[in-house]
């Protein structure tokens, strides 16, 4: 018995494109599975993940994290505000066009949000700066 | 348009065992609109990925929730298989299929004694729960703990059933089913449990598809989708089909859960039946490289982890999309629409698991 890995074809596209291929997708009778953000040195990778009839496939874009704008999908697919609001409030992202926008308040977290920083990023800001290392004489 | 009041539900309820918060948007007794809001207990265990180990990430996976503890390590593990190409011993697969429906059983009875406590029918409630009980003691003895199985690792399983206690599982299973079917037939025949589910949040084939729905609720729609379709684990070697309704109501939605109950004994059994010897884990080489989505179907419906390897012992990234959030677009939808005293029933209907969603 051989283990069982589905194929997961991944469609990088430009945002300009996202809605339309969306609406494709909609069209050819795909549900929408998830979309999730990944926060990498430059970018954010935002993938949408949809299924038919056991067919997986995602489309993903790759946008700077100086400009990270993104149109919404709940035109298409209604129930993408969840996952919107959560790029929102936890990413920092901003999502344009959402249907049901919470305007940072979909989660309430008792950290200030948004995490979008990488793991090197979050070790240098936790490491002690040369300013305020105890013991140091100036 | 009426005078409109706003009802804060949640985060603290008493059929709620878990927070999470609606605004009801109410014009008498009628809800016109639910705004729902999460985060209450969020425990960042996603970014702890960056600084466990990937191996010792199996531990925090199967705490994201304590009742599919057992199918979160499972799906977890079954990303990184993916993501290494890791061949996973046969006994193993067999293995995560019966614990996988163990859980599943003892998940569906824990809810139908919550949705029967949700209006106010006290005894029912307790069955549904004293029948959990001896299959909680089932999973002990066989994976050693109640809640934390810990049995699910890269690889592989950590312990074996041994071929007498497998003789003893099967006989307690029995037992078990009979009882199950008592108490589900409760459900299925009983006048006040119908008057309280059948008409009662009710939501379209279309609806709950394009709103994203799964599990139970999916398929109580007449949406036949079931992960386990996938053939993921030895579920590719067991005869079973997805379990549908089409009434789309909470009554449609407790007889998927109560039929699959009846589904799962017969998956063990069949895999009790197939199971071969040999063994139960392989020696994991390397560091994972690349991303991979793996789906399972848990009790409340397609748990998604998805992880991105570096090409070191930490992840690059882990996501869990679990099967309360992608049911919280279909419980707004359910709830327009309602009255008041229904809600309760309605946002139970979707089995929510809150610590799930607050990965």
């Amino acid at each position: 018995m051989t283990t069982q890995f589905e194929e997961q074809p991944v469609l990088n596209l430009d945002r300009k494109d996202l809605v339309s291929k969306v609406a494709e997708l909609k069209k050819d009778g795909y549900r929408l599975v998830q979309v999730c953000a990944t926060t990498l040195a430059e970018t954010f990778d935002i993938t949408y993940s949809f299924d038919k009839a056991y067919k997986f496939t995602s489309l993903r874009l790759s946008v700077p994290r100086a400009d990270a704008v993104v149109p919404s999908i709940t035109g298409e697919y209604f129930g993408a505000f969840t996952y919107e609001n959560e790029l929102q409030d936890l990413f920092g992202l901003k999502v344009t066009d959402l249907k049901l926008d919470f305007k940072g308040n979909f989660y309430h977290l008792a950290k200030k949000t948004p995490f979008n920083e990488t793991k090197a990023e979050a070790e240098k800001a936790a490491a002690p700066s040369a300013e305020n290392t105890p013991g140091q004489v100036n | 348009m009426g005078k409109q009041t706003i009802i804060p539900f949640g985060p603290q309820h008493p059929v709620l065992p878990e927070p999470i918060h609606l605004d009801l948007v109410l014009e008498d007794e009628k809800v016109v609109q639910a705004i729902p809001s999460v985060g209450f207990i969020h425990r960042g265990l996603e970014r702890l990925a960056e600084k466990r180990e990937f191996a010792e990430m199996v531990y925090v996976g199967e705490r994201i929730c304590g009742i599919c503890s057992f199918i979160h390590s499972h799906a977890f593990c079954h990303a990184i298989e993916g993501v290494m190409k890791i061949e996973v011993p046969e006994r193993a697969q067999y293995l995560r299929v019966i614990w996988g429906e163990m859980s599943r059983i003892h998940s569906h009875l824990l809810w139908l004694g919550l949705m029967a406590d949700s209006f106010g029918f006290e005894n029912l409630f307790m069955n549904s729960w004293r029948i959990r009980e001896r299959l909680l003691d089932l999973i002990e003895a066989t994976a050693g703990g109640r809640v934390i199985f810990g049995s699910c690792k890269v690889g592989g399983v950590r312990r074996d059933i041994q071929a007498d206690s497998m003789t003893d599982v099967f006989k307690e299973l029995r037992e078990i089913e009979e009882m199950s079917r008592e108490i589900t037939s409760v459900f299925e025949k009983d006048s006040s449990v119908k008057q309280r589910t059948v008409g009662v949040g009710v939501i379209s084939k279309e609806d709950a598809y394009q709103l994203g729905a799964v599990g139970p609720v999916l398929r109580a729609s007449g949406n036949a989708i079931d992960m386990r379709q996938l053939g993921y684990g030895a579920y590719g070697n067991l005869q079973f089909a997805p379990i549908v309704e089409t009434g789309g109501d909470c009554y449609a939605r407790t007889m998927v859960r109560c039929r699959e109950t009846h589904q799962s004994f017969g998956l063990i059994r069949q895999a009790i039946e197939k199971i071969t010897s040999g063994p139960i884990e392989v020696k994991i080489t390397g560091m994972p490289t690349g991303e991979f989505f793996a789906r399972l179907e848990q009790p409340r419906g397609e748990v998604l982890h998805y992880v991105k390897g570096n090409g070191t012992k930490f992840l690059e990234r882990y996501r869990v999309r679990t099967p309360t959030f992608a049911n919280v677009p279909p419980l707004v939808h359910m709830l327009a629409g309602c009255q008041l005293a229904d809600v309760p029933v309605i946002v139970l209907s979707i089995d929510p698991c809150i610590s799930c969603t607050e990965r």
